[in-house]
């Protein structure tokens, strides 16, 4: 590992053998936002993900697929230190978020998460009004400007102001899963994150409520970076710009395969296992 | 193939239907015959009792004139140990519960001490009445006051409310645990603004039904040496007192028939006080779990 001063540095010269390297030298090259040098993360004794190298490009949306169990879900949750509140989990490797390893000793997991937010699988609303799940963030990071207008636009991003702007008080689970789930977006948008990481944001929507999300994941991009673990690849190939495919290695341990442009991952993959995997031979 | 069939498959329709419908027979007959026995204490007490419940018997103090005698002291030492003992064991069982839950490390220390308190729910309460002499009474120096009957009284009912909190707290799903740490929130934050306000229902349900069991034992207060006879209002914590159990068991232990009626007044308002409870625990559930689910 090469030393890392804190501070000043860009994120983007911590350069590491990555399997993106090759896509990034084609378009102009977008500063990295986070990047993952040799991640490893063992739950108790079982490794779950060996050596992961990644590099996420700014206000671009990665998508991480791949069949179950392959780590996906794991990495997306190393990436905010989610993992921290698993007692048995070890971590070993470096996420560099703006200069700097979120696994550093000095670093404070709250500060951090505050810029990496997370969506969830099943939405998870607090059981309290939309306008308080909103609010939550904000209020526990001493947000002090109008808290209604933060409100209120954090609902207009995610597209959901429109359908409870009149019912603000209403209790965030009256809402409908796919409702719920912009709620979920919105209140991670209030904290005015830098990132935002998805983790299979709508297997439990319908599919109507899935293109709404989708829609809303293409236009938050303008804005944010966004990683978002899918099961499914054809809303890999919707709403991401690279993509990265995991699959489990010899020792079951997850492992990154390929990473690049979308398109060309899913026309042109350079490596066998993923056309096997995109042309649904296994997974 | 066909024929085979016949012969591999007995269904028996109709016997598993009717033992189907014999056990939910019985659930029934179990469930009336509760009801039933308690249907008969109430019309029971109430007959004896009821005649006795009225203005004097409330504010008048105890008397060897069965005619002036009433349970003032007692019903107001009820209350007192009743506000007292909320006030000591509820902050201290939703403290251990939350420190149990979200805070232990997962280690053998902390499933020992969860076993533990799990068995002091099952430790007789005379039990505690020996610690609270020994303890609260006599070391501590606090007499036969209220508040070392309150402090004996929290001692007890602290399991149930550890253990009815634990519960409550563990059925806050992690993924609202997850929803908090996400946005930038500490531990103490989500433990305050997530779980706490989730598990609130559960929580004040336990506290409430554990301070009803508190209010009707008598075993601790006698063995602490709370007196039968109060001719005066308790005031204040360091006051000596009785409390309405005790003074139904003063008055049952009496030879003439008509303090046994006045025992049953003393059970018609004991369990007016002790229904009085259990509602706001219902009240208090009702309007919790509205909110949150």
């Amino acid at each position: 590992m090469e030393a890392n001063p804190t501070g000043t540095r860009k994120p983007d010269v911590a350069a590491s053998p990555s399997a993106n390297d090759a896509a990034q030298a084609n378009g102009p090259a977008k500063p990295d936002v986070l990047v993952t040098e040799d991640l490893k993360f063992w739950y108790g004794k079982m490794r779950a993900l060996s050596g992961i190298s990644l590099k996420i490009p700014q206000h671009e949306v990665m998508a991480i697929i791949g069949p179950s169990g392959c780590g996906k879900s794991t990495y997306l949750r190393c990436l905010n230190r989610m993992n921290d509140l698993i007692a048995s989990a070890r971590v070993e490797g470096r996420v560099i978020f703006d200069g700097e390893d979120i696994y550093a000793r000095n670093v404070d997991p709250v500060q951090m998460r505050r810029r990496i937010g997370m969506v969830f699988q099943k939405p998870n609303p607090f059981p309290k009004s939309i306008y308080d799940n909103v609010a939550y963030g904000p209020k526990v990071n001493g947000y002090r400007g109008s808290m209604d207008d933060l409100v209120e636009h954090s609902l207009r991003q995610a597209a959901l102001w429109d359908e409870v702007k009149d019912d603000l008080k209403k209790s965030g689970l009256e809402l409908s899963g796919g409702q719920q789930q912009r709620l979920c977006i919105a209140r991670a948008l209030a904290v005015e994150p830098d990132v935002i990481l998805m983790d299979e944001p709508c297997s439990a929507l319908d599919p109507i409520a899935t293109t709404r999300i989708e829609d809303l994941i293409r236009e938050l991009r303008e804005n944010y970076t966004i990683v978002i673990v899918t099961h499914n690849m054809q809303q890999a190939a919707r709403v991401s710009d690279r993509t990265a495919f995991f699959m489990v290695d010899e020792q079951s341990s997850g492992t990154l395969v390929e990473v690049d442009e979308t398109q060309r991952l899913f026309t042109a993959p350079s490596d066998q296992r993923t056309e096997d995997y995109i042309t649904g031979r296994f997974g | 193939m066909t024929q085979d069939a016949a012969t591999r498959w007995r269904p028996r329709i109709r016997r598993r239907n009717a033992i189907g419908r014999g056990f939910a027979l019985l659930t029934i007959v179990s469930t009336l015959l509760g009801i039933a026995v308690l249907i008969a204490l109430l019309i029971d007490v109430f007959g004896d009792g009821g005649a006795q419940v009225d203005g004097h018997f409330l504010t008048n103090y105890p008397s060897r004139f069965p005619e002036d005698a009433g349970l003032r002291s007692a019903l107001l030492g009820t209350l007192w140990m009743l506000v007292l003992t909320a006030i000591i064991a509820f902050p201290l069982g939703v403290g251990a519960a939350v420190y149990l839950e979200e805070y232990a490390p997962n280690n053998w220390l902390t499933r020992f001490i969860q076993l533990n308190i799990a068995n002091l729910a099952g430790v007789p309460s005379v039990v505690y009445g020996l610690l609270g002499l020994g303890l609260f009474v006599r070391w501590f120096a606090l007499g036969r006051s209220l508040i070392a009957g309150a402090m004996t009284m929290a001692l007890l009912i602290l399991p149930l409310i550890i253990v009815a909190s634990r519960e409550a707290i563990r059925a806050v799903p992690d993924s609202q645990r997850e929803a908090s740490y996400a946005l930038g929130a500490t531990r103490w934050q989500t433990v305050f603004r997530t779980v706490l306000p989730a598990a609130g229902g559960g929580i004040l349900t336990g506290t409430i039904l554990a301070l009803a069991r508190a209010i009707g034992e008598t075993a601790p207060l006698i063995t602490i040496g709370a007196l039968t006879f109060i001719a005066f209002d308790p005031t204040g914590p360091m006051d000596l007192f009785t409390v309405l159990p005790i003074q139904i068991f003063n008055w049952v232990s009496l030879p003439q028939r008509e303090f046994h009626d006045l025992a049953a007044g003393g059970i018609v308002i004991l369990l007016i006080v002790l229904l009085l409870a259990n509602s706001i625990a219902l009240f208090v559930r009702f309007r919790l779990q509205r909110r949150f689910d």
